[in-house]
């Protein structure tokens, strides 16, 4: 039994059926990679996981939970997090009150009124957003406003709003779209080092398959709506199936 | 008193030693002389000063924190005044049990309507409070007449019960007071040429303006005023940081409501009577006016723009044509007349068109408001690098624009 166990999952939007018959397991502790040409229904699928979009059949069980029916923030409190294809911070404030604000989140749950202590007061929340800094190697630039980071900061300071809130599950859409070699290699270390220090269960959708094989201890690949392969890595790559889906859809 | 960080103890002292010399600071020139007029320090519009403070404080804990932009704000206000007024009919003319009705009154009813407001954002939001003001205006007006006394507003009345005071057998109307200090009460100190009012309604307004901005101080510091500030800036990503918006704007906007009400009872306190006119839009739209003059999401610049309104209003609409003709007086006859002729419709009753020059001006060239144009000469002054630390842009950069 994974730590998400998706089951039969169908959607369709009008008449595309985006996803049909989907059968997903991630096992706990490991990163699985989600990989497909475009228009798979990988974001879809994804979409499906955090509470944004909600099958038309199926079950989607996050560790003893359905996840159906279930709202974003719902679905973060359990213990899912997500890092977005195009970074969602904070963007007007400052990098350190972008990773103060989970962190409140996580000690505090979904609502308080704590209208008047100060936040530079708080000092248990405070310690843990600059260790979470300088985790991911910022804590120069906590006082930045987070609008004008460059785009691989931005992704890192997502990730670190991501992990301050110790998810049990953290999803990553695309987590190096149109990021230059050198920071996709970083985002690489990062995430090993992530995986290594924290053993957070990960799913990645990604098209760079350096990254991919690089990073994944399993990998689904999706084609069509369905999962057509779900194997570990070395077994993916000379797949028959998987070059049929990737080159299929390049030729025609 | 660790609760505010040195600059903003350094703030909130300022406000108060601007606030207690306001009678000094506000009459710079001599009673007699031609300048005269300019003078602001009476202590009608010095009360006004303080209360609409208040309320623009109030109003830029949601507009200035969460982004949400409400057009019915002064139905808190009016419902505020209300309240008070009925108090001070039904149980004494003590203006405490008063402020504190309107308090409570105004929080319930932004309770109601935030309710149904937030569901929606944006520009639907805006319209939806603004739907709510404007039919809590008509049944003020013409609908809930036992309770708001229709067109003619709700007036203190020699029958009235007034079951805490003692029976009242002057024959005149009583006034309202803090523990038997009269809130009319005004000292004149007269220096030489210069005279200078002290009135007690206004230092009552005004403690109760320090208490409101030292609140507004906390509440932006505090975790939940970042989290305010995390709605105006992304929902989606709060969302998916396990929190849910709506309870954070629906007490910001509740917050911001009681404030209204306060400044709505205070308005009844300082002069007992109450109108339906108070919750019309324009003056929804004045509080909107306010805070952007002064800097959203400042915390001096709803003050400092609900002043700047109040005094144009104040003192514009007093300019009249044979005041323009006496200033021009020293040119040949033709000019003065065409002088005046233009000028004529920027005071008097043409102040709005003042106001909205002014307005137009700020917006365009100083985006942050009163607030930007006092930064920039602050880093002018320092040989700074110029254009402040902070995008100016920010500040106007609402979901409803």
């Amino acid at each position: 039994m994974g730590i998400l166990e998706v089951q039969n999952v169908n959607k369709s939007f009008g008449g595309l059926k985006a996803l049909q018959n989907v059968n997903l397991s991630i096992e706990e502790g490991t990163i699985h990679a989600i990989i497909g040409p475009n228009g798979a229904g990988k974001s879809t699928l994804l979409n499906c996981f955090v509470g944004k979009l909600i099958p038309d059949t199926g079950t989607v069980m996050f560790d003893g939970h359905s996840l159906l029916g279930r709202k974003p923030h719902e679905i973060n409190q359990i213990g899912v997090s997500r890092v977005f294809q195009t970074p969602e911070i904070f963007a007007d404030l400052t990098v350190l009150e972008n990773v103060l604000i989970p962190c409140f989140a996580k000690r505090d749950g979904a609502f308080t009124l704590n209208a008047l202590t100060r936040v530079s007061g708080e000092t248990d929340v405070q310690e843990k957003a600059e260790q979470m800094l300088i985790d991911v190697s910022m804590q120069d630039k906590k006082d930045m406003i987070a609008s004008s980071l460059s785009r691989g900061d931005k992704r890192r300071l997502e990730m670190a709003m991501c992990l301050s809130q110790d998810p049990k599950l953290l999803l990553l859409d695309e987590p190096t779209a149109g990021m230059a070699r050198a920071d996709t290699n970083n985002t690489i270390e990062l995430l090993a080092e992530i995986q290594d220090r924290r053993h957070i269960t990960m799913a990645v959708i990604e098209h760079d398959m350096h990254v991919v094989f690089s990073l994944a201890q399993k990998i689904s690949v999706l084609a069509q709506g369905t999962v057509i392969v779900e194997d570990l890595p070395e077994n993916i790559k000379g797949h028959p199936k998987v070059q049929e889906a990737y080159l299929g859809v390049a030729a025609s | 008193m660790n609760s505010l960080s040195k600059k903003d103890k350094a703030l909130l002292l300022f406000v108060a030693v601007m606030a207690l010399l306001a009678p000094f600071l506000l009459n710079p020139f001599p009673t007699d002389s031609a300048m005269a007029q300019f003078n602001a320090g009476y202590p009608d519009l010095m009360q006004r000063f303080a209360i609409f403070g208040i309320l623009a404080i109030g109003f830029n804990i949601l507009f200035g924190l969460t982004g949400y932009l409400s057009f019915g704000h002064a139905a808190f206000l009016g419902v505020g005044s209300y309240s008070a007024v009925w108090m001070l009919k039904l149980l004494s003319m003590n203006i405490i049990p008063a402020l504190i009705l309107s308090v409570i009154i105004a929080g319930l009813f932004s309770l109601l309507i935030g309710f149904i407001s937030l569901r929606r954002s944006g520009i639907y939001f805006s319209i939806l409070t603004l739907a709510f003001a404007q039919m809590s205006f008509s049944l003020a007006y013409s609908v809930l007449t036992p309770i708001t006394n229709g067109e003619t507003g709700l007036q203190l009345n020699l029958n009235d019960p007034r079951i805490l005071d003692a029976t009242n057998t002057t024959g005149n109307l009583p006034v309202t007071g803090l523990f038997g200090l009269e809130m009319r009460n005004t000292f004149t100190l007269d220096l030489g040429a210069w005279a200078f009012q002290f009135n007690v309604g206004y230092y009552v307004c005004a403690a109760f303006l320090l208490l409101a901005f030292y609140l507004s101080i906390r509440i932006f510091r505090s975790p939940f005023g970042l989290m305010l500030r995390a709605i105006k800036t992304n929902q989606t990503r709060l969302n998916y940081t396990g929190l849910n918006s709506r309870p954070y704007t629906l007490a910001a906007f509740v917050i911001s409501g009681m404030y209204a009400g306060l400044a709505g009872g205070l308005m009844a306190s300082m002069d007992p009577l109450a109108g339906a006119e108070r919750m019309q839009w324009t003056a929804s739209g004045e509080i909107v006016l306010m805070t952007i003059l002064g800097g959203t999401g400042t915390l001096l610049g709803p003050v400092l723009g609900a002043g700047f309104i109040k005094y144009f209003e104040n003192i514009f609409s007093k300019i009249n044509e044979t005041v323009l003709h006496s200033w021009f007086s020293f040119m040949p006859d033709g000019l003065n007349d065409a002088f005046v002729w233009v000028l004529h419709f920027f005071v008097g009753k043409g102040w709005h068109l003042t106001l909205g020059l002014l307005f137009m001006l700020i917006v365009t060239f100083l985006p942050g408001g009163l607030m930007e144009g006092w930064e920039r000469i602050r880093d002018k002054i320092r040989g700074g690098k110029g254009g402040g630390k902070n995008p100016p842009a920010e500040a106007t950069k609402t979901p409803a624009e």
